[in-house]
């Protein structure tokens, strides 16, 4: 089985979140980079479960100028065997998709996972755009994940119902928690990691539809107002009567 | 010219996030001179589409919400038919893998999350939250198409009414490829993607044995029920009910958090919720930082009282 994880760099979740250049870019000063959670902990990790109980290859596949590589990398130590950069600095996920899609078109992928979304722009854009580009079918938000021959049977947390589904390869997955452990790299990884192939791919050429022009932070919080434990029962009144919520 | 809503409208009753996005499409019309199509599939009765405030109805009778390119093929040939500027969706479930799709199909600008009208007195603006809703991001789209995916509880709901023309969709979707195998109920209770309340709980309560206190809080107030993510973890709550940056994140009217300290992870799940009551028994614990109302106190101490707070007041409405 061959299988393409889509990869993105993010912040790590503790970064504190500020920007520069008049709030049109985020600032990255100072900050630690991550493979975006849900594409490492449930992409990845169930892309690399299914490998090596079926055989096959796992390719990582990331859009990102240079100052992504490291990131790869540790996507290369958890266990992906090879991996490709796009060279290109989208401005949207479209943009991403497009070039995905343009490396992904004849390689003849079986499965192609992805996160369900990225803790940053937390769009849920990249996936299902891709399947479209690709003409393939596409499960989202799937919790659970198995493949029997050429059929993939998925369950997916929606509307508080799980929902079984099933649908033939090739096809694409966007992940959700609940499908893998995460796994922490070893130094055995770690190591190979350096030396695995990190092919870096020419971008092509694509429409720009839409850009972020300006970030805001939210207004800041009003002081909270604090209730003796003894008289808990008036939080429930204030909730009602001040706040009007309940 | 035309707005094109699409919206799952089946169940009991029409959800609040279908109503949301009708709410939405019809102020982008009404702001531009279209008209509405509300673009829907099931098994919904034609009388019940007719009155939800759309100009017109079209719906996929046959049309499987888990089948993406089914609806995405639905609602690219109608937003075709009718000249669509803009396409309206709901950021849920269905919405997520459906919009992305049609937006690139029909090569239009895809704003996911948004939570305010197009701003249009230069271009076409909308802001979106990002960073887990740490932040938020005005982006231009630029493409004479325009995909708007709506964050839930983002826009209060204005009742629609009217006689639209319901007309079932005859155009080819093609067969399913991913299809239902089976559902199952997880747990009784509302879906916390809906809720306008949410009682949430964490390791301050020690153990899932301790969950009825929860359960009972959240049942006096119709509230969905949530936990953080250790919790989660440690199984001893279900995954779909882990908020926060890396579960599901909420913005209800009333978020209610007993005995989580509130890691900057939890709040990026919760921090779009309109008032946050925090109940904790370290003083010094940061989601005080973000709540409106706090309580330092035992959570097997305060719930008790709560319930009865809740039950009194139930008693009086």
């Amino acid at each position: 089985m061959k299988i393409l994880v889509l990869i993105s760099q993010v912040p790590d979740t503790t970064a504190r979140i500020a920007f520069t250049n008049d709030n049109t870019a985020y600032d990255a000063g100072g900050v630690q980079f991550i493979v975006n959670p849900y594409d490492e902990w449930y992409a990845l990790v169930r892309g690399l479960e299914l490998k090596e109980a079926q055989g096959g290859t796992l390719t990582t596949v990331t859009v990102g100028g240079a100052d992504t590589e490291a990131t790869i990398r540790k996507a290369l130590a958890i266990g992906a065997d090879e991996a490709v950069r796009i060279d290109a600095q989208p401005n949207d996920s479209y943009e991403v998709a497009v070039q995905v899609a343009a490396y992904a078109k004849d390689k003849g992928f079986d499965l192609i996972l992805a996160g369900k979304e990225t803790i940053d722009h937390n769009g849920s854009q990249v996936g299902p755009m891709v399947a479209e580009l690709l003409d393939l079918p596409f499960i989202s938000l799937a919790s659970k994940l198995d493949i029997a021959g050429t059929t993939a049977t998925a369950e997916r947390d929606v509307k508080g119902e799980l929902e079984i589904v099933e649908a033939a390869l090739p096809l694409v997955v966007s992940c959700a928690k609940g499908m893998a452990e995460q796994r922490i790299p070893n130094m055995r990884g770690i190591m190979a990691a350096r030396t695995k192939p990190l092919q870096v791919v020419p971008a092509v050429p694509v429409d720009r539809l839409s850009a972020t022009v300006r970030f805001e932070l939210p207004p800041p919080k009003q002081a909270v107002k604090m209730i003796p434990a003894d008289e808990a029962g008036k939080l429930i009144e204030l909730l009602h009567t001040e706040a009007k919520v309940i | 010219m035309s707005v094109i809503v699409f919206a799952d409208t089946r169940g009991e009753k029409v959800a609040k996030a279908a109503l949301e996005t009708l709410t939405y499409g019809r102020k982008v019309a009404a702001g531009s001179g279209s008209t509405v199509t509300l673009v829907t599939f099931g098994d919904v009765p034609a009388d019940r589409l007719a009155a939800l405030g759309a100009d017109k109805v079209v719906v996929a009778r046959a049309a499987s919400d888990a089948d993406s390119q089914q609806l995405t093929r639905l609602v690219a040939d109608v937003a075709q038919q009718e000249n669509a500027q803009v396409i309206v969706f709901a950021h849920d479930a269905t919405g997520k893998a459906v919009a992305p799709r049609v937006a690139a199909r029909l090569k239009a600008g895809h704003v996911a999350g948004a939570i305010t009208l197009p701003d249009t007195s230069s271009g076409f603006r909308v802001k979106r939250n990002v960073f887990s809703g740490k932040a938020q991001a005005w982006v231009d789209v630029t493409s004479p198409v325009k995909v708007i995916s709506v964050l839930p509880n983002s826009i209060p709901v204005e009742a629609g009414s009217g006689s639209a023309t319901v007309a079932d969709y005859t155009g080819d979707l093609g067969a399913a490829r991913v299809t239902v195998k089976g559902t199952r109920k997880e747990g009784e209770g509302i879906p916390l993607p809906e809720a306008e309340i949410v009682v949430s709980a964490g390791r301050g309560m020690k153990g899932p044995e301790n969950w009825g206190l929860v359960e009972e809080l959240a049942r006096e107030l119709h509230a969905a029920t949530a936990c953080s993510r250790p919790v989660a973890d440690m199984h001893w709550r279900p995954h779909h009910e882990h908020v926060g940056q890396t579960g599901v994140a909420i913005r209800p009217n009333c978020y209610i958090a007993i005995g989580i300290s509130g890691a900057i992870q939890h709040l990026a799940g919760v921090n779009g919720s309109k008032v946050i009551a925090v109940i904790n028994k370290d003083p010094e614990a940061p989601f005080f930082k973000a709540a409106d109302y706090g309580i330092v106190g035992d959570a097997f101490e305060v719930l008790p009282k709560l319930i009865e707070a809740a039950k009194k007041l139930n008693a009086e409405r």
